[in-house]
């Protein structure tokens, strides 16, 4: 099966990556993460995202178009990226996630990737 | 509600609860119906109790509610076999009335760790019916979706209703490996403790206390079994170690690092009476010779020096007796320490080809030998491995902190 591990981070994590002082942990810690990951061989693909104050949120509504600077929900904790795997079962994806350097304060949700629809 | 009731009512079940589903499974072979009856009488005492009082004896008036709830069900249910043991039960009531009941809890746990039990379920249940925890927590602490957990504690406890499984200690001829099975289940509850021991918050040390119990009940049950015993010695000095095992910043500190007077004096003095009283039987087991190996680290305060000659010759027997990853691991660190890092690192080497790849522990005694023998390219890229692998993040902190150490030696020899 294939699922996708939605990083969130709080907003204290994500200011790390810009801090002087907290940015060689933890893009160290993010950096030796993704390495291990794809070194078990099953990764198919997963991104950072940039911080979520550079988000843009369309709605489109009865009311017309409404476009918004920030994300789609003002959330104490924010979507920090992705992984995308190829995993046996739910369990060997909650063991990868346990090892994402999000915690404590942060969260993983592990959704199962849709098949395609059958043609 | 009256606060008092509720405490009186939750103290009886959480000293009780084993015991109490113990007796009631026993006798209807039906775990998930003693526990659904066991849980209405529990209710009904936090409604009952603040009005009329706490009795005098919790415990029987617990059981005989949860007896007449199994009777009511058994009497629901006449059409199924399963009744007939629920309605003798409800019999015995009469001539049982006020008599202490016995502790049938050993029973309990064997049944819990049957050969007709899936391997990985059997720590999960014994949680869930001798200590009464509910399905989530266990779940969290396996590391297991809730829903997951929740159903195969129910095909479990099914497997024994429809099996037949009989709550009792085996026979002699199948006692050592029954015996095995329960003594496996028990660390492994405290194995899935071991990861997340954040040490600096109480809510992240998983369920290291539950499974002290398990072990220091098992032991208190089966005193004259050395491997029980053993057990218990190994749980003990390794919660003897925990409030040494972070810096005050959360940071793990490796053993060999921690300041012995930091750790639990009373917990390790436990462990070795316990060690001691199984060393008269006079028959060595994989957990008295772990706990042996724990005691001999410990013994480095009285001995000015970790005895790492000692240790590899306990590994060694290990390995004759249990052979494990852990314990090759186990082997190769102390032979490190015994007779150098290069030593070590070949031990490391030979036992490289059949691991799991994502194991962490391999790649973080793996960075520190190569660290210590200077090769701090190959080093920090183990560094990396054991930092992207770990699930701890006091031990991450820890490795991380070591390869900007290694960085800074590079650069300075540079």
């Amino acid at each position: 099966m294939q699922v996708c591990m939605l990083i969130y981070e709080p907003k204290d994590q994500t200011a790390k990556r810009h801090d002087p002082a907290e940015a060689p942990a933890y893009w160290g810690a993010w950096t030796a993460y993704a390495a291990a990951v794809r070194a078990s061989g099953l990764m198919v693909g997963g991104n950072g995202l940039e911080a979520s104050p550079t988000a843009t949120t369309l709605r489109i509504g009865a009311g017309g178009r409404q476009v918004q600077d920030g994300p789609y929900a003002d959330t104490r904790e924010q979507l920090g990226g992705y992984f995308v795997l190829e995993v046996p079962d739910l369990e060997t994806a909650l063991d990868w996630a346990s090892r994402c350097p999000v915690f404590p304060g942060g969260a993983v949700e592990i959704r199962p990737v849709m098949p395609p629809p059958a043609a | 509600m009256s606060g008092a009731a509720a405490r009186a009512a939750e103290a009886a079940a959480r000293a009780s609860y084993g015991r109490l589903l113990a007796w009631l499974s026993a006798r209807t072979r039906d775990l998930a119906a003693a526990e659904d009856a066991l849980a209405e009488a529990l209710r009904a005492a936090l409604e009952t109790w603040p009005a009329r009082g706490v009795p005098a004896a919790p415990d029987a008036w617990l059981l005989t509610v949860a007896r007449r709830n199994l009777g009511r069900r058994a009497r629901h249910a006449r059409v199924h076999a399963m009744a007939e043991p629920a309605l003798a039960l409800l019999a015995e009531e009469a001539d049982r009335e006020a008599a202490p009941f016995p502790d049938e809890r050993l029973g309990l746990l064997f049944v819990c760790a049957h050969p007709e039990i899936e391997p990985a379920v059997r720590a999960p249940l014994m949680l869930q019916t001798v200590l009464g925890l509910d399905a989530a927590r266990i779940a969290g602490a396996f590391l297991v979706s809730p829903a997951a957990m929740g159903q195969r504690l129910t095909r479990a406890k099914a497997r024994i209703r429809e099996a037949g499984l009989r709550f009792e200690v085996p026979e002699r001829a199948e006692w050592a490996p029954r015996l095995a099975a329960v003594l496996d289940a028990v660390y492994a509850a405290y194995g899935s403790a071991w990861p997340d021991m954040a040490g600096v918050d109480p809510r992240l040390t998983g369920l290291a206390a539950e499974a002290l119990h398990l072990a220091r009940l098992l032991a208190a049950l089966l005193p004259e079994e050395p491997e029980a015993r053993g057990l218990v010695a190994l749980i003990l000095h390794c919660e003897a170690r925990r409030p040494a095992r972070r810096d005050a910043a959360g940071r793990l500190v490796p053993l060999a690092e921690q300041d012995p007077a930091l750790w639990d004096g009373a917990l390790a003095g436990e462990a070795e009476a316990h060690l001691a009283a199984a060393a008269r039987a006079g028959q060595a087991g994989r957990f008295q010779v772990e706990a042996a190996i724990q005691s001999a680290h410990a013994a480095r305060t009285a001995m000015g020096g970790t005895p790492w000659g000692a240790i590899v010759t306990l590994y060694e027997l290990l390995l004759r007796i249990a052979p494990s990853a852990g314990a090759l691991l186990g082997r190769a660190a102390a032979v490190a320490e015994a007779r150098g890092p290069a030593e070590g690192l070949a031990l490391l080497d030979a036992m490289a080809p059949g691991l799991p790849p994502s194991w962490q522990p391999y790649w973080a005694v793996r960075a520190h030998l190569l660290a210590r023998l200077g090769d701090a390219v190959a080093a920090a890229e183990a560094y990396g491995r054991a930092i992207g692998l770990t699930s701890e993040p006091g031990e991450r902190a820890f490795l991380q902190a070591r390869l900007a150490m290694l960085h800074g030696a590079a650069i300075r020899t540079t």
